[in-house]
């Protein structure tokens, strides 16, 4: 429908290749459907001043899209799942390398808002009852952790902006996310499953443990 | 009426009467639309987040209606089955 693409799409498409390769993610090789999500993802972009994921429909107010601002909080879990995040722009290294086909739209994984909010408050109670001396603060993109007073302004690992972390707590009843070390480098994170490469070293999944508390 | 905000796109041989509910933005409701094009199946659809204030409002209330998850693209197939979100096979199945 729109074959061509301006200069800037062809260029933003890059850089968030180049940055995906460099966090152990990978773009969808189908480029015409990259390079439209690119393009989606500026127009969201001069739209609503923040990079809502093209393929949802937000409410045009930050604090209440923030989870769906690309990457989104549910691209890992996605492309863990299905090999794809919802819209598909990243795929896993099996569909990039042709082992794993992927043949639609996936299925939504985004809380209605009502349980989003419910989650939040949770995940906010259990931090205020937790036993750390410091805050401990999580990346809901993709499961770092640190212990500071604030949140960083930038996620290290995946770069994610400061507005993306949550306190965490490792506490009480556990916490609410599992944790896995890196065997290789001792790096840990919070996330439902072990990165697909150690951001840290880059050893693959399988040398991940999760980590006994 | 969430009607009016439709265009309407020709097509061939009308089986079918087909509402897309899409985003502009969206990869997947344009593979929906290239698969409608490339198909010559005559259709009509709206891009619900170029619509502003009550006619967005509206024409999302629709789509809740027919696809409580709100989810895009919507197709809406002669008033009554929905296919919520594109899957090449389902469509295949439902439209040719
Ligand atoms: S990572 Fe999430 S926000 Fe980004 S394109 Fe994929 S589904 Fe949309």
């Amino acid at each position: 429908m729109n074959p061509d693409f301006e200069p800037e799409v062809l260029e933003f498409r890059d850089r968030l290749e180049k940055e995906a390769e460099e966090g152990g993610y990978h773009l969808n090789p189908d480029r015409e459907m990259t390079l439209m999500l690119a393009e989606g993802l500026l127009v969201n972009r001069k739209r609503y001043g923040y990079l809502l994921c093209p393929c949802r429909m937000g409410e045009g107010v930050m604090e209440r899209d923030l989870d769906i601002i690309c990457p989104c909080d549910y691209r890992d879990a996605d492309l863990d799942e299905y090999g794809q995040c919802y819209c598909a722009l990243y795929v896993s290294r099996e569909v990039l390398e042709g082992k794993r086909e992927i043949k639609g739209q996936i299925p939504e994984r985004r809380p209605e808002p009502e349980e989003l909010e419910r989650k939040r408050e949770e995940s906010r109670a259990k931090a205020r009852a937790g036993r750390e001396s410091m805050p401990l603060w999580r990346c809901k993109v993709c499961g770092y952790l640190a212990a500071r007073g604030n949140p960083p302004e930038v996620c290290p690992i995946c770069k994610a902006g400061r507005e993306r972390f949550e306190q965490f707590s490792l506490g009480g009843d556990g916490p609410p996310v599992p944790l896995w070390r890196c065997k290789v480098c001792g790096y840990l994170a919070a996330r439902g499953n072990p990165p697909e490469v150690c951001p840290i070293c880059k050893a693959g999944r399988e040398r991940f443990e999760q980590f006994p508390l | 009426m969430f009607e009016e905000y439709l265009e309407m796109v020709e097509g061939e041989e009308g089986k079918h009467d087909l509402i897309l509910f899409a985003l502009s933005t969206c990869g997947w409701c344009r593979k929906a639309r290239s698969f409608l094009d490339e198909n010559k199946l005559p259709y009509r659809y709206v891009y619900v987040d170029l619509l502003e204030g009550d006619s967005q409002k509206e024409v999302f209330e629709e789509v809740k209606r027919r696809n409580p998850r709100k989810t895009f693209p919507t197709l809406v197939i002669d008033n009554e089955e929905v296919i919520a979100g594109f899957n090449e096979d389902k469509y295949r199945e439902a439209l040719l």
